[in-house]
């Protein structure tokens, strides 16, 4: 065990990985993590290129370009500068080339603000890229290892994105364990894809495609993604045996055998919120807790098999589809629409630039919840938790 | 034809897609005034001028009469003309 800074942990993770090209562009709070990779491959610690780039969109132009040639790589943005790599991400899956992306979780401008909240990663939802959400560093460290076993995948073969918490998880220091690099050579074989850049057999990555055909090759990201599902599960049971550590699913039920009300989550609220489920219990409350651990591809059948006895979810979305509403909320309605038995869902916007969620909110959550309860199901608006009416002109 | 993964084909596909018929202008290079120094052909953005024993021909399969060429031409030697259809 060593007391560690979570961007340490997580370039401790890449390092291990053996990434043969890092490319990153500097931005709070992600910062730390690209500045230990630099000083391992200074220090001739770790054998990569490092490629300093002028811009986001080049950061994520060169590992999708090292992809290409068959180079593991890896990079890592937040906020601004995910979005300002969301074209080639979008480009990147579809070119099936497989990296991997820590997205450290910051608000959007504007206002400007360096607190997290979920709204940037989210809005690469639709790109084809995987999204991973940890709750703490140590669970950061241990996805990080297995983001590269599920990218490289040949059924799968797309960027995975590992969502964590902006200063939360990034700059607080926490206990993590360090796996030995022989245990993780072993559970990740080099990466062997199936087409590379080569001067000796030229060839091109997403080559112009007519109306005739270009839909199936969004079919067959959106497949790869649905299928790839079960290889998440088993990468992640892999996972677990490798570290000791509970990986099992996609989603994390905590408490939610017997629970009559059961709060989803992402992302490191999940700790408050466990904790909250234990405070509730003992004074009587039946409730618990889903922490969605994989959220694109979206795994419906394991949060079902977790909330299915329930009567009442809270979704607690850090972000907001102006307009309209929380995105996981979103995804769960349609996901439960015309299924029997299907429970009453709220959707709760929490937590947008860092706004604190703690106990005391989820307490207050839980009594918007009755007062929710006497009207029909699906309500058409979000509830916004902690708004404050006072502010406004 | 089965699609590949990530739309992955062999290099040199773009020999496929013959790109002339997007012209509007013409480039028309009077062969008397070229001094064959090469600046058009370096400068073509698509390839599109092939030289072969020091004389210059444009390719009208691919040009795609964006006018670099006559821009850049020392001499002049290339006009650009409305391409007829």
């Amino acid at each position: 065990m060593s007391v560690v800074e979570g961007s340490e942990a997580v370039a401790m993770a890449i390092k291990a990985c053996r990434p043969q090209v890092v490319s990153a562009y500097p931005i709070s709070p992600q910062t730390h993590i690209v500045e230990n990779l630099a000083k391992m491959v200074a220090d001739g610690e770790l054998d990569a290129q490092y490629v300093r780039v002028e811009s986001e969109f080049s950061a994520a132009s060169v590992v999708s370009g090292a992809s290409a040639t068959g180079s593991r790589a890896y990079t890592a943005s937040s906020s601004q500068g995910l979005l300002l790599m969301t074209e080639v991400i979008y480009a990147s899956a579809g070119m099936r080339l497989p990296f991997v992306i820590t997205g450290v979780n910051r608000t959007i401008s504007a206002p400007i603000s360096i607190q997290v909240d979920h709204q940037d990663t989210m809005s690469l939802r639709d790109s084809g890229i995987i999204q991973l959400y940890v709750e703490s560093v140590q669970e950061a460290y241990d996805t990080h290892i297995a983001a590269f076993k599920i990218a490289e995948d040949p059924k799968i073969s797309l960027p995975v994105m590992v969502c964590m918490d902006g200063w939360i998880l990034t700059h607080s220091y926490e206990s993590v364990a360090y796996m030995g690099q022989e245990e993780i050579d072993r559970f990740l074989s080099p990466f062997e894809p199936e087409h590379f850049l080569d001067i000796k057999n030229p060839k091109s990555w997403g080559s112009y495609a007519d109306d005739n055909v270009l839909m199936e090759f969004k079919y067959a990201v959106h497949q790869a993604m649905q299928d790839g599902k079960q290889r998440i599960r088993e990468i992640f049971k892999e996972l677990s045996l490798l570290t000791g550590r509970d990986y099992r699913g996609l989603v994390e039920a905590y408490r939610t055998e017997d629970a009559d009300t059961i709060v989803i989550a992402l992302g490191s609220v999940s700790g408050t919120v466990k904790e909250s489920v234990d405070d509730l219990r003992s004074e009587g409350h039946q409730i618990g807790m889903v922490k969605i651990r994989c959220y694109r591809p979206f795994p419906f059948e394991d949060i079902w098999e977790a909330i299915k006895g329930a009567r009442r979810i809270a979704v607690l979305d850090a972000n907001i589809s102006m307009g309209s509403e929380g995105a996981v909320g979103m995804d769960l309605k349609a996901k439960l629409y015309g299924l029997k038995n299907a429970p009453l869902l709220v959707d709760f916007i929490a937590g947008l630039g860092g706004r604190e969620i703690n106990k005391r909110a989820l307490r207050n959550i839980l009594q918007q919840l009755d007062t929710v309860g006497k009207k029909p199901p699906f309500l058409k608006e979000p509830n916004w938790v902690g708004l404050n009416p006072t502010l406004f002109p | 034809m089965k699609i590949t993964k990530g739309a992955v084909v062999t290099g040199g596909t773009s020999l496929e897609y013959k790109t002339g018929d997007w012209r509007d202008q013409k480039p028309v290079l009077n062969q008397s005034w070229c001094k064959a120094c090469g600046v058009c052909e370096e400068d073509c953005p698509d390839g599109a001028i092939h030289v072969e024993d020091g004389a210059f021909s444009i390719d009208y399969d691919f040009c795609k009469g964006c006018g670099i060429c006559a821009r850049e031409c020392p001499t002049e030697a290339i006009q650009m003309i409305p391409e007829e259809k």
